[in-house]
């Protein structure tokens, strides 16, 4: 009996970085000519999986098959030659070349320019009407919109005779008639032929397009379907998993006022791009309000606007009384004065500085207090002693405060962080990511105190991306989606369900989008 | 000893030790190549370094330049910012202490013009370094080419004074004034002799202590004020400098002026100390220097003056060499310095793959 | 009159036979920076190549001997630039550094040791250097008033490395913007990552546009001390690297505006060279050191942005790590 050929099938792929199992034995099998989505969360691994498809990184072990030929790729040369192309979230284009020349950076056609310029013009007019990928050729990148950039990765890896395309997070920087034209492509894209696969953690856009869908999760690939034999739920409940839930008691308590208020805060980046967008919300002393969302839903942009380190672009935020807008900017150093601590979700990029030791760790923030400062010395041997004190309260261990940072495991590194913050008395905490990477009797330990400062009457502002400890501890829950507030809930009243619906919600329209026939 | 501890051990001791045995085989390498037996040259270099009471002195003497321009490299490193600019700051820190020196009464007490004068090389040597800073915290512009930049300009600034404002009337050669006998440093063969040893004459003077002293200065303000606390933060991770609060331009600006001030003290060892006049080009040299000792003695005040103290022996090294021998100059030296740089600088990291395969390999996961 | 125009052709002339080496040099800087390297060192290999390059055409007699040595010590000296900078990723300032440091030291070491003149090399015989070239039909031309002259003192009477300066600038113009080469290499200093996913080794591309860098700066270095002056001199580059540098940044990258901004360089150095002395009504003597200032305050002024603003290709000096 003939072997059926896939496109694409992977199996046993294993990557580590370091200590990290980036893909743990993943297996997948995609189609010839179909739209196959891979869905999980940031960190899951999907973006490595593509990554060593498409010859960036070598696997550790594991076999690759594209149109049933075998293959081990060194370099993204070779995998553009076995027909695989990609469009990566982060776009891959020269900003003051062409579009012409983008397309045909390295596939040039001969020393001279000249005469591959012509034939490419001639091709990518054919491809753009034959996929309605239509793109002025000789416009610069950094004039186009990013809808059209993004078109001109497509045509990118069509001129290089993609017969897979592979497009990671492509709706992420799409307005919703953008990713509406997108997927019209694709369409068009199926119909001659072309593979595609599709990584994406937004749920509604595999129903609407995709053939099949397989899950990661935790750099495992745990399941696949075929997209009308699933639904939003079960897909949202494999994509977040099911993890260890700690029950801890919490008694009721009476809220104080307000002291964190977001009224209608809006974050552009660089790009004039929204990160965070209209978001309203107030934290009262005595509670715990927590963000539920898949990363990458404005999480970060809000952590960082609260704790001063970027500015707001429009609405405003009030801490303790002070208000922060687009006029007015408050720095970290100061909101930390007013009472305000920030633990920050990446650990090694802002809330360490490896090379510094756990004492002097123990102050990043708190270099100017009072209390460890005369006039001009800095008193070491009192950061010492304060660190020892601290480290042995939150059990960090080993408790040495000489030694470097990047010695401590991650899980003690997080508990050297939030000792830090917490030991400050603050009035409002903002906590990010607090068990990202800690182990289980360890994430119960700081469960219990990020209670205890709830009890004691602090507002607590809690980001996470794991629903149970969202579900545990907080008293309330605001889930994010695209940077928008889309749903609200007291934690008694949620569960999994609910809020897995809540943190799939695309578009600020009707999420009633009609599926795409083909 | 754990892994981490070995790769410690790698990182601050083994690779700085290869870097520098690497540029010294290297240097031995040029030796060979012309015609000259590096293990006789090597002798000739120790003994104009230690072998009689004068060279010491003068080993000395060119350790104390290397120390103020090393410690001001390093200041700026710790805040991840390249301080090429030493030449430009020496010379013009040597303006400002013979502009304090000369415009104060003759008759002044020599504490007095020891202080202004310190002061005075403070001042310039950091104004100097003040202009490039701004333009790369405030206008993002690459304080490497301003820098150096700003050495041509201060050596056509110089020219200018030197020939046209301060020189003598009636003179030919371009330099100032003498300054007033208070204001010179006492050398320290004088002070020998008034506590009753003869020592050789050299030009050692009291500026070795003041060298002393501002390294200690630099040790206490990195490691143990708030203000080094926000500049180590800011040169190892910037973005964790912005979350703890800190502003990154006062911390360019700040770290960069007192890396030229320290720059400028050169003009109190050489001047005040020696010379006891402006002359041209009397800073020659240690800009450059100072970025090999930084890069030798890591950053660190212990380790610089060591550094600094090795660069003396071989700048007086090297000139009994090109009195010892007939076809080598001090460039040797140079070339020497080059290789410091190279190896300990920009090949810093050639054998840390090797050194941590050997010895601190990661174990298998089981 | 007539006087006044004279000098001002004769300036000229003399600015041509500065701007030489700064033309060749920014060049070679332009190649290296365009695919993402800074290249500190243009001076020092400025310096080794006039060196190597007088030194071969004293022992073998032939000044073209001595451009092959002048080229190849200043290729050798690109890749040990290469080797720190894209191998190993160190620092690519400090790695100038070095380079600067190492020819200015080295040249008069081996100069004592070969020639035992003190650094100097032997001056050179006339055989054993670049002359000046008359341009073919000069008896007709010379007799036409102004063109004559023109012809005469400004166009004619270079050595043949002046003329290739000027040659080459086109050359380089057209590499960089018809050629694959080109394409590549302006990619990869603005986007790395995209030469990577397009199947293409950044690496690799920097090392060739260090390359001809290289071959570009011994061609400079090779022109101070066998066509220009007679022989190697200790420092002959006299910050001309750096100047070099300066133009490379002031003419923003791109060939005929940095080829201006050489000529601009080198005329206001031959200016100074006339207004020695000379006194302004009103303003006085006008210090040399003004006029010779004039290539690093111009350039200081260029990066404070004060005139337009100077965009380097976005990922220069920093080295390509495939990230995680």
């Amino acid at each position: 009996m003939q072997k059926h050929i896939y496109a694409i099938e992977l199996k046993d792929i294993d990557k580590r970085f370091g200590p990290v199992n980036a893909n743990n034995k993943v297996c997948l099998q995609v189609e010839k000519g179909s739209i196959h989505g891979i869905i999980g969360e940031n960190g899951a691994g999907k973006s490595t999986l593509m990554s060593i498809l498409y010859g960036f990184y070598l696997a550790d072990s594991g076999e690759i098959k594209v149109f049933g030929k075998q293959y081990k790729f060194k370099d993204s040369h070779q995998a553009i030659k076995s027909g695989i192309g990609m469009v990566h979230q982060h776009f891959m284009l020269v900003d003051n070349f062409t579009v012409l020349e983008n397309v045909i950076l390295g596939s040039e056609g001969g020393a001279l320019l000249h005469d591959g310029l012509t034939a490419a013009r001639k091709e990518l007019t054919r491809l753009g009407e034959e996929y309605g990928l239509k793109v002025d050729l000789d416009a610069t990148i950094d004039s186009l919109s990013v809808g059209s950039q993004q078109r001109v990765e497509i045509l990118k890896a069509l001129y290089k005779g993609a017969k897979i395309l592979i497009l990671d997070e492509p709706t992420g920087v799409l307005t919703p008639q953008e990713a509406q034209d997108l997927f019209r492509i694709f369409i068009a894209l199926k119909k001659e032929g072309v593979t595609i696969i599709l990584i994406t953690h937004k749920l509604h856009e595999i129903l609407n397009v995709t053939d099949n869908v397989s899950v990661m999760r935790g750099g495992e690939m745990v399941a696949h379907r075929e997209t009308s034999n699933t639904n939003r739920e079960e897909l949202a409940q494999l994509m977040v998993g099911r993890k260890v839930l700690f029950k801890v008691d919490k008694l009721k308590k009476d809220i104080g006022e307000v002291l964190l208020k977001v009224s209608n805060l809006s974050i552009r980046d660089k790009n004039n791009t929204y990160r965070l967008r209209d978001v309203s919300f107030d934290v009262h002393a005595g509670e715990i309000v927590g963000i539920a969302g898949v990363s990458g839903n404005g999480q970060s942009a809000l952590l960082e606007s609260l704790s001063g380190i970027i500015p707001v672009s429009e609405g405003y935020i009030e801490v303790l009384g002070h208000r922060m807008d687009s006029d007015n900017l408050i720095y970290p150093d100061k909101l930390r004065e007013y009472g305000l601590s920030h633990v920050p979700e990446d650990r090694q990029r802002m809330g360490l500085i490896s090379e510094f030791t756990a004492s002097e760790t123990s102050i990043i923030g708190y270099h100017n207090d009072k209390t460890i400062n005369s006039r001009v010395i800095l008193n070491n041997t009192k950061v010492k002693s304060n660190c020892g004190s601290l480290m042995a309260d939150f059990d960090v261990r080993p408790n040495n405060p000489k030694l470097q940072s990047e010695s401590f495991s991650g899980g003690n590194q997080q508990k050297l962080i939030l000792a830090r913050e917490f030991n400050r008395d603050p009035k409002i905490l903002l906590i990010g990511q607090p068990t990202r990477g800690v182990d289980i009797g360890a994430i119960e330990f700081i469960h219990k105190r990020i209670i205890a400062m709830r009890d004691s009457g602090k507002a607590v502002l809690l980001v996470s991306v794991e629903l149970e400890e969202i579900m545990s501890i907080s008293d309330r829950i605001v889930v994010l989606c695209d940077g928008q507030v889309s749903g609200r809930i007291d934690s008694k009243d949620a569960n999994e369900r609910t809020l897995g619906l809540m943190m799939a919600n695309a578009f600020n329209t009707s999420d009633n989008i009609e599926p795409l026939t083909t | 000893m754990n892994r981490n501890s070995r790769i410690n051990w790698i990182n601050r001791l083994l690779l700085p030790l290869l870097n520098v045995l690497t540029a010294f085989i290297a240097t031995a390498f040029v030796f060979v190549f012309i015609d000259v037996d590096p293990i006789e040259a090597t002798e000739i270099l120790l003994y104009g370094a230690f072998g009689y009471q004068e060279g010491i002195g003068y080993t000395l003497y060119y350790a104390t330049n290397f120390i103020f321009t090393g410690l001001a490299v390093a200041v700026a490193f710790h805040a991840g910012l390249f301080n090429i600019g030493g030449e430009g700051q020496a010379y013009i820190g040597g303006l400002g202490t013979s502009l304090v020196i000369l415009m104060i009464d003759p008759n002044t007490s020599p504490l007095i013009f020891i202080s202004g004068s310190i002061l005075g090389s403070l001042i310039f040597g950091g104004l100097w370094a003040l202009i490039p800073a701004y333009l790369q915290a405030y206008r993002g512009s690459h304080i490497v080419i301003t820098t150096i930049m700003f050495n041509f300009l201060a050596s056509s600034l110089m020219v200018y004074l030197l020939v046209n404002v301060l020189r003598q009337t009636g003179q030919m050669t371009p330099e100032s004034q003498l300054f007033p006998q208070n204001s010179w440093l006492p050398f320290i063969h004088n002070i020998a002799e008034n506590i009753g040893f003869t020592i050789e004459e050299s030009p050692l003077n009291i500026s070795i202590f003041v060298a002393l002293f501002f390294s200690i200065l630099v040790w206490i303000f990195i490691w143990h004020t708030r203000w080094g606390y926000a500049i180590r933060a800011t040169g190892l991770n910037s973005t964790a400098a912005l979350y703890a609060g800190i502003k990154p331009k006062r911390i360019i600006i700040l770290s960069m002026c007192i890396s030229g001030a320290l720059a400028g003290l050169v003009g109190i060892n050489e001047l005040a100390g020696y010379q006891h006049r402006l002359i041209m080009d009397f800073h020659f040299g240690y800009g450059f220097g100072g970025i090999a000792v930084a890069l030798m003695g890591r950053n660190h005040p212990i380790g610089i003056i060591i550094a600094a103290i090795l660069f003396g022996i071989l700048y007086q090294g090297g000139a009994e060499l090109a009195f010892e021998m007939d076809n080598i100059s001090r460039d040797i030296i140079v070339v020497m310095q080059a290789l410091i740089i190279l190896f300990c600088g920009a090949l810093q990291y050639m054998y840390r793959p090797w050194l941590i395969r050997i010895l601190a390999p990661i174990e298998k996961a089981s | 009159m007539e006087d006044l125009l004279l000098t001002f052709i004769l300036t000229l002339d003399a600015a041509i036979r500065v701007s030489t080496p700064l033309i060749l040099a920014s060049m070679a800087g332009l190649f290296a920076e365009r695919s993402g390297v800074v290249d500190i060192g243009l001076e020092g290999k400025m310096l080794a190549s006039a060196f190597a390059a007088a030194s071969a055409a004293t022992i073998l007699g032939s000044p073209w001997l001595g451009l092959l040595a002048g080229i190849l010590v200043s290729c050798a000296l690109s890749m040990l630039h290469g080797f720190a900078s894209i191998t190993h990723r160190g620092d690519q300032i400090v790695s100038g550094v070095a380079i600067n440091i190492l020819a200015a030291g080295l040249s008069i070491i081996l100069g004592l040791a070969w020639f035992e003149q003190g650094g100097l090399t032997p001056t050179l015989t006339s055989d054993q250097r670049f002359l000046s070239l008359t341009l073919p039909g000069i008896e007709l031309i010379n007799n036409i008033p102004l063109i004559g002259t023109i012809y005469r003192e400004l166009l004619s009477g270079h050595n043949i490395i002046v003329y290739a300066a000027f040659i080459i600038v086109p050359i380089v113009w057209w590499i960089v913007y018809r050629t694959q080469f080109g394409l590549r290499l302006r990619a990869v200093g603005e986007n790395p990552k995209a030469v990577d996913t397009a199947g293409l080794s950044v690496n690799k591309l920097r090392y060739k546009a260090l390359l001809v860098g290289g071959v570009l700066c011994g061609i400079a270095g090779t022109y101070l001390s066998v066509a220009h002056n007679a022989q190697f001199t200790r420092d002959m580059t006299a910050g001309q690297g750096f100047i070099a540098l300066a133009a490379l940044i002031f003419g923003k990258w791109k060939p005929y505006t940095v080829l201006s901004a050489c000529l601009l360089f080198g005329f206001l150095d031959a200016l100074a060279v006339r207004l020695q002395g000379v006194v302004i009504p009103g303003i006085g003597e006008i210090p040399v050191q003004l006029i010779e200032s004039t290539p690093y305050l111009l350039t200081v002024i260029l990066l404070a942005g004060f005139i337009g603003r100077a965009v380097p290709p976005k990922s220069v000096g920093v080295p390509y790590i495939k990230e995680r």
